[in-house]
């Protein structure tokens, strides 16, 4: 995975967090215009928390304003690592299900930014993948304690006797 | 420090109405509509430059989703209003949207049509092999042996094959993308755009509240493994032994569009003169 410069790098950091937020915001928007408030309030949580990401990478570059985000074919994969996948979501999941999203996508996070500081890059590339990797593990840590904080779906949280019509 | 340098002129989001999408959460057609704006915004369009006609059905909903021009049409009649938009006012960009049971069941005579005509429309197909909207009947797509509570046991039919009736009907680019890859989606649809006549890019956009076990697809997708060919003859051969999940643009003709033979609209008052009692 070549990673030329320091720059480079940082706007991809800064890319995958901003798609992250977006990510959540949407579901965050999908959840409540389904009157799932308790799941579209933690959505949104974990928005602010990804936007905030991006912001501080943006003050620790000096860059006045949002970066174009790096193109698509920086990652492997269809989406940045720690995207939740579009189709991860359900009208009746519950906030439980939500953490467990986030749980996946920060250690995607991390074995990404670990994968770059394990590569051929420069060393400044490095340092700051490590201090990156290093955080997205706090994070999965601290995903986990929430997790311990909030109940578990009972089984057949998903069945739905009727389920949804939309008005045309 | 520079910041990368932003190379559009509006942004995805620019062509984005404040009108929250109704679709399920995690519904595949998220992913398409937010394709379809970054594609629109990297062909350097703008919201005025572009009419979104659609029929009925969960993805017909689009064109109130954009600050496009919309219409929000008949069922299975998508086609024929965009084909009657994109004659009269030539320079519009015209996409149409629409799903398996309008595109493909009430709209399917409109889909061979439109084929063969080769109107320079961009005709975008949200599959998920079952009618959603109207709580989870088999689709022409559905395969034959899906069972379900409204078709237990399955329909037995086989199902249709729209990429090959598209080919064979005169279609002048045909593709597939995937809603699991909406950047990739994007850009297939860009390619479509920028090519010139009839441009059918069929999307698997999974039901994940009907057919939940779509999520799979994303693990089943897969980009094509040949290059777009122009040759019919070839194209026929590859789809009819695809897989359903070769991913990219699979025929890309050179057959000219349909070009109107007084060389495009009249103005809107030569129009109006037409119309005077």
């Amino acid at each position: 995975m070549p990673v030329p410069a320091l720059e480079d790098f940082m706007a991809r950091a800064y890319a995958m967090e901003l798609e992250a937020e977006e990510r959540y915001a949407l579901f965050a928007e999908q959840l409540d215009t389904h009157n799932n408030r308790a799941v579209a309030e933690m959505f949104g949580k974990l928005a602010k928390i990804e936007g905030l990401h991006a912001k501080r990478i943006l003050e620790e570059m000096g860059w006045p304003s949002m970066p174009a985000p790096a193109p698509a074919y920086s990652w492997d994969t269809p989406e940045g690592p720690e995207t939740a996948p579009q189709d991860a979501v359900h009208y009746l999941m519950q906030p439980w299900h939500a953490l467990e999203i986030a749980l996946r996508c920060e250690q995607q996070a991390q074995k990404y930014f670990e994968d770059i500081a394990a590569a051929d890059v420069p060393p400044a590339v490095r340092t700051a993948a490590l201090e990156m990797a290093g955080e997205e593990r706090e994070h999965v840590q601290l995903v986990r304690e929430w997790m311990q904080r909030v109940p578990p779906p009972p089984e057949g949280w998903d069945e739905d006797p009727d389920p949804p019509r939309m008005g045309e | 420090m520079n910041a990368p340098e932003t190379a559009t002129l509006c942004a995805p989001k620019d062509f984005k109405s404040g009108t929250k999408p109704v679709w399920c959460p995690g519904c595949g057609d998220y992913s398409v509509l937010s394709a379809i704006t970054k594609a629109l915004s990297t062909l350097g369009l703008r919201p005025e430059n572009v009419a979104v006609v659609s029929g009925i059905g969960c993805s017909s909903r689009i064109p109130a989703y954009t600050r496009c021009y919309g219409f929000h049409g008949v069922h299975g009649r998508a086609l024929p209003v965009a084909t009657g938009l994109k004659a009269a006012r030539p320079e519009l960009t015209v996409l149409v949207a629409s799903g398996d049971g309008d595109g493909y069941s009430i709209g399917g005579n409109h889909f061979l049509h439109a084929c063969r005509r080769n109107i320079d429309l961009t005709y975008i197909v949200m599959d998920n092999h079952v009618y959603g909207m109207t709580k989870g009947q088999p689709s022409p797509t559905t395969e034959p042996g899906w069972s379900s509570k409204l078709a237990p046991g399955g329909t037995g039919l086989k199902e249709f094959h729209p990429l090959v009736i598209a080919l064979a009907s005169g279609a002048n680019f045909i593709a597939r993308a995937t809603s699991g890859d909406p950047n990739g989606c994007a850009a297939l649809i860009t390619e479509a755009v920028r090519h010139p006549g009839f441009s059918f890019v069929e999307v698997l956009s999974p039901c994940v509240t009907f057919r939940p076990e779509q999520r799979e697809w994303k693990t089943l997708a897969h980009p094509a493994p040949v290059a777009p060919t122009d040759d019919p003859g070839r194209a026929a051969r590859r789809l009819m032994t695809d897989d359903g999940f070769n991913i990219g643009v699979l025929y890309q003709g050179k057959r000219a569009p349909y070009a109107r033979a007084n060389g495009g609209a009249q103005t809107v008052e030569a129009l109006a003169c037409q119309f005077q009692l």
